[in-house]
């Protein structure tokens, strides 16, 4: 469906320097794209790389835009759509703080138990626990829990099998974007 | 010695200030001509301009000019444009103009001066954020922090700007760096890390290209600035390759002069005031190849009515701008050069293939349709109307190199129906921004780069008087530069769209109090002309071209003439409105429509 508004995480390889991050969330800011999640960390301090892992929603059409658009920006090396592009999987990490009387605290540990969750840190009226997993369970885990507060990582992401995500293909070898499956417009 | 210690050559090159790096990397790139405007962070560069012979400086009145100055400088020569400015209000009113060259893809370097590194965050006096402020309205920008990294950023800037899709690109110059030391590095060993945008098409899609276009019984060749961009001899290819096909052409506001305008293959301008025969060949044309246009909503009209039974073929050398506005059958990601090179090879190893009457219809029917004459206007009486206004500027400057430049309004788009482009890059307007003020700094650049040849800036009144503090740029530099004003007291496609759509309350779009055009060129120092009546118009505009000084043109023209053809906001091409609708009907628009500028 070429109208249908799907969910995709994209990987894109940057040079780490000044202000890179803040031309990627203009970009979104700018032409009015979501952002769900936005992660970014060095990955390669030889090489000077950062990685950034966004999770946007939008239809085929949106998404190549932000893929291309992406690509366009200067200090990117390498866009990859982990969604179009095989399986992958994403984790993200939470810390979660709950309070409230013995009872209520020894329920959460047995949550948290259940959930493998780990104890963090702990006071006689609240604990905090870590929790990582797929962006599903964690929602889960959290719904359970019902904390007084939460703090989340933001998703990361990695493609499953041997192709990786490197600066050896230039990102120029992904230039001509996929046909989109043309609607006429007396259809629409 | 140690590794560290410095190579001869380069301690020699140490021995340069970061302003003299600055320079030299100009020089090296090319540069011949610097638009700017001085100020306490760029004093450096200042300084060592004033020691050195091989570039110039023109000095402008206002930032956005400058900017403006380097398009038009750019636009007519093919060459990156090149703009100094200071910190803070330096910078920031530069950036109209970045906005501008960067919808229009004009290569632009604009250097800004910037506070010491030290002060930088601290609200110092002209400071500004301007690597934040012009982010969004640049292809690249720089904050140069380090001098060893100086020389390089600059020669990438270049690259960055006049490569790809082209693109002004910012360097932003803190005042220590332009004054401390900084090493030399030249241009060849610069290669950049992540930036290579591709130029070659890949060949497979020539041919599925040329599959498509064999199989035409009714196509149509939609070209824009993008070939202009990618030079002359990708104008010239387009030429060929439209001959060689046989097929019908037209192109955008952009890519007027791509093609030559009174070659009978070409239909003339599409979209909003495009031709009639234009604008309905791309509705029911079944293949359509894009080369180096993008879409724009001023083309397509609306997107749901466009081109509804064509397949399509888009050519264009940022693949970003594939499938944005229109999805498209088959993209070709290469630069116009390089991918009509390919196309014209490929269509000639299959030249027996092609039937030339398989076209002859559709032939039939664009030469029906060109019988409306969509253009036409009648001139009747002494009332100067704009259209022969412009008309007969063209015809009488036909024996000579003449550029145009436009502000943005109806003037624009009379000038664009009007004024016939044989060649490339002797045609400068704000087609993408729209920028009222644009035509007479962009009129001073191109006049800069061809001192011998007429440039025309044509005019509205209001949008002149936007940037008209430049007279006096065009003065000191002796740039003879033509304003040729039509001046019909409105702003005309404002009180236009009141008429259409507003019921003719003309809110705010008559100027109450102009100047005296003719008295205003005198104190400038230049020379005033005014036409009021359709026999004087030649005569001014032949002692216009006569005069070897900056001339303000005042036409007083009919101030209730609208321009035709009009796809309304909302409606699609085949719903274009050729004349006047009848007393008291209102232009019809949709609700949808209304909301669209």
């Amino acid at each position: 469906m070429p109208d249908q508004e799907r969910r995709h995480t994209i990987a894109v390889l940057v040079d780490n320097e000044p202000g890179v991050l803040a031309r990627v969330i203009g970009l979104f800011s700018g032409r009015g794209y979501n952002i769900e999640s936005l992660t970014v960390a060095e990955v390669d301090e030889a090489n000077g790389l950062s990685r950034i892992n966004i999770v946007t929603t939008g239809t085929p059409l949106v998404v190549e835009q932000i893929r291309s658009l992406l690509a366009k920006l200067v200090p990117v090396h390498r866009v990859l759509d982990l969604t179009l592009s095989g399986t992958h999987v994403e984790r993200e990490l939470a810390l979660v703080k709950v309070s409230g009387d013995r009872e209520r605290l020894i329920e959460a540990l047995r949550i948290a138990d259940f959930m493998h969750a780990r104890l963090v840190a702990s006071s006689p009226k609240s604990l905090v626990f870590e929790a990582t997993g797929g962006p599903d369970e964690l929602d889960a885990f959290i719904e359970l829990l019902r904390p007084i507060e939460v703090s989340r990582a933001g998703i990361v992401a990695i493609g499953r099998g041997d192709a990786v995500l490197s600066t050896d293909r230039l990102k120029s070898e992904q230039t001509n974007p996929k046909p989109m499956s043309v609607k006429k417009a007396s259809e629409r | 010695m140690t590794a560290q210690t410095l190579a001869p050559a380069a301690r020699a090159s140490q021995a340069l200030t970061g302003s003299q790096v600055v320079l030299k990397a100009l020089v090296e790139q090319g540069v011949e001509v610097i638009f700017g405007y001085p100020g306490g962070a760029v004093l450096p560069i200042y300084d060592a301009i004033f020691q050195q012979s091989e570039l110039r400086h023109v000095l402008v009145r206002h930032e956005q000019a400058a900017v403006h100055a380097a398009e038009g400088y750019a636009r007519s020569t093919g060459k990156v444009g090149c703009v100094l400015v200071t910190s803070g209000p330096g910078a920031t009113n530069t950036v109209t103009g970045l906005t501008d060259a960067l919808m229009d893809s004009v290569p632009i370097v604009c250097l800004t001066g910037q506070v010491p590194t030290h002060m930088i965050g601290n609200d110092a006096f002209q400071e500004a954020d301007t690597v934040g402020i012009t982010r969004p309205c640049t292809k690249h920008n720089y904050l140069v922090k380090d001098p060893s990294g100086l020389a390089r950023t600059v020669h990438e800037a270049f690259h960055v700007a006049r490569s790809g899709r082209p693109g002004p690109v910012v360097i932003d110059l803190p005042k220590d760096i332009l004054m401390g030391g900084a090493p030399y590095v030249a241009r060849d060993e610069v290669r950049h890390r992540t930036y290579h945008p591709v130029r070659d098409p890949e060949e497979a899609r020539i041919e599925q290209a040329v599959d498509m276009l064999l199989g035409a019984e009714r196509p149509i060749i939609y070209a824009g600035g993008g070939v202009v961009n990618s030079g002359p001899r990708a104008c010239q290819l387009l030429t060929e390759f439209v001959r060689e096909t046989g097929f019908p052409v037209t192109l955008t506001l952009m890519g007027l002069g791509a093609y030559p305008a009174t070659d009978r293959q070409f239909v003339g301008m599409l979209g909003m005031h495009g031709t009639y025969e234009a604008n309905l060949a791309m509705h029911g044309c079944d293949v359509m190849l894009n080369v180096g246009a993008r879409f724009d909503d001023r083309v397509t009209a609306r997107l749901d009515g466009f081109s509804p039974a064509s397949k399509k073929i888009h050519v264009d050398i940022d693949p970003s701008s594939i499938n944005k506005n229109i999805p498209v059958d088959l993209s070709i990601v290469g630069d116009c050069e390089r991918t009509l090179t390919a196309l014209i090879a490929a269509w000639r190893r299959r030249a027996n293939q092609h039937e030339s009457s398989r076209t002859r219809a559709w032939w039939g029917q664009i030469d029906e349709w060109r019988k409306t004459d969509s253009l036409r206007f009648r001139q009747q009486g002494e009332v100067i109307k704009p259209q022969f206004a412009i008309q007969r500027l063209y015809e009488l400057t036909l024996d000579r190199e003449v550029y145009v430049t436009t502000e943005v309004g109806q003037h624009q788009m009379w000038a664009a129906q009007h004024f016939k482009f044989e060649k490339p890059l002797r045609w400068m307007t704000s087609g993408g921004l729209g920028t009222m003020g644009y035509g007479f700094p962009a009129a001073m650049g191109v006049q800069v780069a061809h001192p011998e040849a007429l440039v025309v800036d044509i005019a509205g009144e209001a949008s002149w008087v936007m940037n008209m503090q430049e007279m006096s740029t065009c003065i000191q530099y002796r740039l003879p530069v033509k304003s040729f004003i039509l001046n019909n007291s409105y702003m005309g496609m404002v009180r236009q769209w009141q008429d259409f759509f507003h019921g003719s309350r003309h809110s705010e779009s008559y100027m109450e109090s102009l100047p005296d055009f003719v008295k205003l060129a005198e104190a400038f120092g230049a020379v005033g002309l005014r036409a009021e009546k359709a026999s004087d118009l030649d005569d001014l505009i032949k002692e216009m071209i006569r005069v070897d000084r900056p001339v303000i043109a005042d036409i007083v023209v009919d101030r209730a003439e609208n321009v035709y053809p009009m796809i309304p906001g909302g409606a699609a091409h085949n719903e274009i409105r050729l004349s006047p609708p009848d007393d008291g009907e209102h232009m019809p628009i949709s609700e949808k429509g209304m909301v669209l500028v």
